[in-house]
């Protein structure tokens, strides 16, 4: 009989041999200086539609790695993450139709509907275990996709195009392209840090305690309710400011953000990419994105090979890509 | 006149919970016996629904179409199990949420190439396609009579072999403790796969009856896949009994909630506010329900595990 405790294998960083440590560092470093230069693409024409592509990637990153701090951290495997995209990018869109462009307000209101959806849903779950807290993670992600569908002021199944991006400042320059794509980039940046500090602190060796053995840890003192809600709601902010990056990026929303399928594939691009790595969830996004770009470019049906090549990454490639390098944050 | 309408949309419900108990039936006990999350579940519904189509199509009569889509639902349903489900057993709950994923984005696509992404219409038996009268001025479709009818007939079964035979007894024990069962020599896995086979033929079935009566589209089983994890996780994992009981609650919450949710509403708010608030919240009723009901009993109202 499985159990959640399964889950430990992904990351065990005393393992970790000191040549791989120093690999620990390299790869992150490889993947941010590539991000970095991408725009450079614009030398050798078409970078409109590299920049497009990612962008995308950076920000599908940036939601998949605020998941990895509870799945691959925490053993929570929520399926409703895609919850906090949406509400993110309705945070955006909604005010912007009532003519609230700035972007500081609208990121303030999407970090605190985020905080606050994963705060009263969080405290919820997190009292069920195991796969009772998949399903009722899956169900609150249901309810807001719901919600979405039938906001008919904010055109409902069909979703709403921006009228602009965000302002700052009262400055339009997140119209540029290759400013919105470095926004991204610093947002992913200074979350991968923050993520990365968070994971390191004594917080997050707690919570990667709580993973490995919750009945010790509660022995010992700490009460896991309190660091699992924490991560909850740190994970829903962050994946509520890559919602806001999407709105800003697509200057489009639509219920079709919420639905469980797009938390399916956050959980896919983790797995993808390697569980508990946060630099693994953002060559996962990677992946994931030009493999489906790529294939879609061959035939409609690309999802006939895409879905083959999850079940086959399941069985046969366990760690993902970074078990590959066999590094590990 | 309210009081027809209410018990039409009583009736909905009722047929609307059956359905959901017919798939929920096998999602549950899989889950049970070999503690195993099957997402694929309702892309075997959506199959049901499609074999039905496809094989009404050939014979030119929906009868002999149930006949030959019953066995070929079953047949598919033991192949998803050798090829892939078999060799996820041993892994943990995050591996088969994902393995299970890759194979609805499979198979939603493949109906899509196969036949296209236009709903397939299946024609109602013609005997049974009329509406008969049940109480003064108010017709049912004699359809939906039939998959109450049938739906009730299923679960009925179920509970007698669940309960009265000695197959039921050892998947009964199975899903309170597998382990032991099998340290008692009963070989589980030719359990399960019965259990897997039968429990994707009802799925199949709750997609063929619904066939004449919903459009035929891939992706159809997904929202209903959703709903029967509402169901069995509300009803408790492993119980017949916990998802016959959270299936009809489902099914009459969500259809009576649509109906009366906007007219509710409308003693404590203006009419086109009420009407908009109540189609807001009733998709969300279920979930609310769900979450109420874990709040206060996180394993389910009937958990067969103790």
């Amino acid at each position: 009989m499985n159990n959640l405790v399964d889950l430990d294998t992904p990351a065990s960083p005393a393992l970790a041999t000191p040549p791989r440590a120093s690999r620990a560092y390299l790869l992150p470093l490889i993947v941010f200086v590539i991000f970095a230069l991408v725009p450079l693409s614009a030398l050798w024409g078409s970078q409109s539609f590299i920049l497009a592509l990612v962008t995308r990637i950076m920000i599908l990153a940036l939601a998949a790695m605020s998941l990895d701090l509870l799945i691959g951290y925490g053993a929570m495997i929520s399926f409703g993450h895609a919850a906090y995209v949406g509400l993110g990018a309705y945070s955006v869109a909604i005010l912007a139709s009532h003519g609230i462009t700035d972007g500081f307000i609208q990121l303030a209101v999407a970090l605190g509907v985020s905080l606050i959806f994963a705060l009263f849903t969080g405290a919820i779950s997190l009292r069920t275990k195991g796969v009772y807290f998949i399903m009722i993670t899956l169900a609150f992600g249901q309810m807001l996709f719901f919600l979405g569908t039938s906001l008919a002021a904010y055109g409902g199944d069909d979703g709403l195009t921006l009228a602009s991006r965000s302002m700052f400042f009262g400055s339009k320059f997140l119209k540029n392209d290759v400013a919105m794509y470095y926004v991204a980039f610093g947002v992913l940046l200074g979350a991968y840090l923050l993520l990365r500090a968070i994971v390191a602190s004594r917080f997050g060796r707690v919570l990667r305690g709580i993973r490995e053995n919750p009945v010790r840890m509660e022995a010992i003192g700490f009460a896991p309710y309190r660091y699992q809600l924490t991560a909850y709601v740190i994970a829903g902010m962050i994946a509520g400011v890559s919602g806001f990056l999407l709105a800003n990026q697509t200057e489009f929303v639509s219920p079709a953000y919420t639905a469980w399928q797009r938390s399916g594939d956050l959980i896919f691009v983790l797995v993808l990419g390697g569980l508990g790595s946060l630099h693994g969830a953002i060559i996962g996004a990677a992946v994931f994105s030009l493999l489906a770009d790529i294939l879609s470019h061959y035939t409609e049906n690309w999802a006939l090979i895409f879905g083959p090549i999850l079940i086959l990454v399941v069985l046969y490639a366990r760690g993902g890509i970074t078990g590959l390098f066999g590094s590990k944050s | 006149m309210t009081l027809t309408l209410a018990l039409v949309q009583i009736l909905n419900g009722l047929q609307f919970g059956l359905i959901l108990f017919l798939i929920a039936a096998g999602l549950t006990l899989v889950f049970g016996v070999m503690d195993f999350i099957n997402l694929a579940h309702g892309v075997q519904y959506m199959v049901g629904a499609y074999l039905v189509a496809a094989f009404t199509t050939m014979t030119g009569s929906f009868v002999a179409g149930l006949a030959l889509a019953l066995p070929a639902a079953l047949i598919f349903g033991l192949l998803l199990e050798i090829l892939i489900f078999r060799h996820l057993y041993d892994r943990d709950h995050l591996d088969q949420v994902l393995a299970t994923f890759g194979v609805i984005i499979f198979l939603n696509q493949a109906v899509k190439y196969i036949w296209g992404a236009a709903p397939l219409n299946v024609a109602i038996p013609d005997a049974l396609s009329g509406a008969i009268e049940i109480t003064d001025g108010m017709l049912y479709p004699v359809w939906r009579l039939v998959i109450i009818a049938v739906g009730l007939a299923v679960g009925l079964a179920l509970y007698l072999v669940v309960n009265k035979t000695k197959l039921g007894m050892l998947v009964r024990a199975g899903a309170s403790n597998a382990a032991m069962v099998s340290a008692l020599g009963v070989n589980i896995r030719l359990l399960f796969t019965i259990v897997f086979g039968v429990g994707a033929m009802l799925a199949g079935f709750a997609g063929a009856m619904v066939a004449p009566i919903l459009s035929v589209e891939p992706g159809m089983g997904d929202n209903v896949l959703i709903l029967a994890f509402v169901v069995i996780v509300i009803g408790g994992i492993g119980s017949i009994r916990g998802a016959f009981i959270a299936a009809l609650l489902i099914g009459l919450v969500d259809t009576l909630g649509r109906f009366f949710a906007p007219t509710l509403l409308k003693l404590l708010l203006d009419p086109s506010a009420a009407s908009q608030t109540g189609r807001a919240i009733a998709p969300m009723l279920i979930y609310i329900l769900m979450a109420a009901v874990l709040f206060f009993r996180p394993s389910g109202l009937f958990p067969s595990k103790q």
